[in-house]
């Protein structure tokens, strides 16, 4: 019953990935994984700089109820952070594919989008669930 | 089967987020909880607290009763409507569970017990009952609304009518009063000002509606709970059960230990342990990031101790929490929390960090 957008893809881990061309992307925790973890408190992200493989634990988000690894959806380096989630964690829960964004990838290989979940996916995905 | 309170449609209505709460369908948030609790420290919010369970005790040995079965001394209450919180303890000094009574007559006490415990509560007041003459009769569908807050009380008084008003004008802390329909109660789980409401549950809904028409905001488990510890109210089945004394669950103030000649269940057991010595109850602040959790291993230069209840306080915008550590840890020391395979630096204060909108640390 959650927004799904279907220009974004998904990892059944509920990251979405949003694609800023130049081999940049975007990545933020899904509607459904906001609402289910509840109130954010502290985003602990990673550093501008930090290498990740696909599936590496890269950030924590810390909800009143729990706290929640995040994994990198794609390989690459990170770019950007949001640094306004540091006083504003409420964003994830107010704008998850907004202003609730965590952070940006450069790629290694773009290739890995197409590994990703497509909007109809995701939402199969966390049916089952 | 998962039970419902007489409210059910309202939260519905409201946009709760239920959850299954040992057996009652309730809502966990209407949205934010973080938002329901600021509007308790700030404003006024309400819960449903139906799900609680009343129990009349009645009959000509109602008191002699109730002062072999509680920790805390039924004595104490000489004044109608005053209300005394006590452990009822099991013979090894284990809380069964932690209680309010409320005090009308020698013959008639009205006792709130948790809904979790129910069952057992009610076998074991059966069970201890049998040598009395009392009678034990649970009030399964009455509604419990408690309404918190500095502007509670006066968001309440604009749905009360002149003889209800007169009934609560001056009520102190700790008091009920059957006003007309409403049994009200200045009694409550935040920290905050405000009432407790027992009523009929044909009149529930439309009282619940009243309320939300005056600017009351309803609030769900989890702003209770934040609330709650924020205040340092204990939460039975985490802060204490029946393996834990209450001397190590900050609840030695409610044990009456005069007269020694009172024998109470439990009384040996705690004489027994209070010669020894407990672990103690205390509160924890870490003001960096992250968030303490219940279960978490506390080290400290006396020995190991554990978290019992922890999370972030949204009033003071860190991490705070209960922990039973060993005695002769003192109010003031650092010790450590493993978290997250780290081992981080946290204070030791007093259990209770927030009283009236206000920081207590």
């Amino acid at each position: 019953m959650s927004n799904i957008p279907s220009d974004l893809k998904y990892a059944s881990s509920h990251e979405w990935v949003r694609n800023e061309g130049d081999g940049v992307v975007t990545v933020g925790i899904t509607e459904h994984a906001q609402g289910l973890l509840g109130d954010m408190v502290f985003v602990d992200l990673p550093d501008v700089g930090d290498e990740f493989a696909a599936g590496d634990d890269c950030a924590v988000a810390e909800s009143v109820k729990a706290a929640s690894d995040i994994y990198a959806p794609v390989a690459g380096e990170i770019v950007a952070i949001n640094e306004e989630l540091e006083d504003a964690p409420e964003n994830v829960n107010n704008d998850a594919y907004g202003d609730g964004w965590l952070f940006k990838i450069k790629m290694e290989d773009a290739s890995e989008l197409d590994e990703l979940l497509d909007a109809e996916g995701y939402a199969e995905s966390i049916d089952e669930e | 089967m998962t039970n419902r309170t007489v409210l059910f449609d309202k939260h519905i209505e409201a946009g709760a987020k239920m959850v299954d709460f040992h057996g009652w369908e309730m809502p966990i948030n209407y949205g934010s909880q973080i938002e329901e609790h600021h509007a308790v420290r700030q404003d006024a919010g309400m819960f449903d607290v139906s799900h609680m369970t009343i129990v009349d005790v009645k009959g000509a040995d109602a008191k002699r009763f109730l002062q072999h079965l509680l920790a805390n001394d039924v004595a104490k209450l000489t004044v109608a409507g005053k209300a005394l919180y006590t452990g009822m303890l099991n013979e090894q000094g284990g809380v069964i569970d932690d209680l309010i009574v409320y005090f009308f007559n020698e013959e008639f006490y009205r006792l709130v017990v948790n809904s979790a415990t129910r069952e057992k509560d009610l076998a074991w007041l059966t069970k201890q009952s049998a040598d009395y003459s009392v009678e034990i009769t649970e009030q399964p569908d009455w509604a419990m609304i408690a309404v918190q807050g500095p502007n509670a009380k006066s968001k309440v008084a604009t749905l009360l009518n002149e003889n209800q008003l007169a009934a609560v004008e001056g009520m102190k802390p700790f008091f009920g009063v059957q006003a007309g329909e409403l049994f009200i109660a200045t009694t409550g789980y935040t920290g905050e000002a405000g009432y407790e409401i027992m009523l009929a549950p044909e009149l529930a809904a439309n009282f619940w509606q009243q309320l939300l028409d005056a600017g009351v905001k309803p609030a769900g488990l989890g702003a209770r709970d934040t609330l709650r510890l924020e205040a340092g109210m204990n939460l039975y089945g985490l802060d204490m059960d029946e393996t834990v004394s209450p001397l190590a669950a900050n609840m030695g103030w409610t044990i009456a230990w005069q007269p020694e000649e009172r024998d109470f269940i439990g009384r040996s057991a705690l004489e027994t342990q209070k010669a020894q010595g407990t672990e103690q109850l205390v509160g924890l602040v870490m003001e960096q990031k992250g968030v303490l959790r219940s279960g978490l291993k506390v080290i400290a230069e006396q020995g190991e101790g554990t978290i019992t209840s922890g999370t972030f306080s949204p009033t003071l915008g860190h991490s705070i929490a209960m922990a039973r550590v060993p005695a002769g840890v003192n109010v003031g020391d650092t010790v450590q929390v493993e978290m997250r395979k780290k081992l981080v630096e946290v204070q030791v204060v007093k259990a209770g960090f927030v009283r009236n909108g206000k920081s207590v640390l």
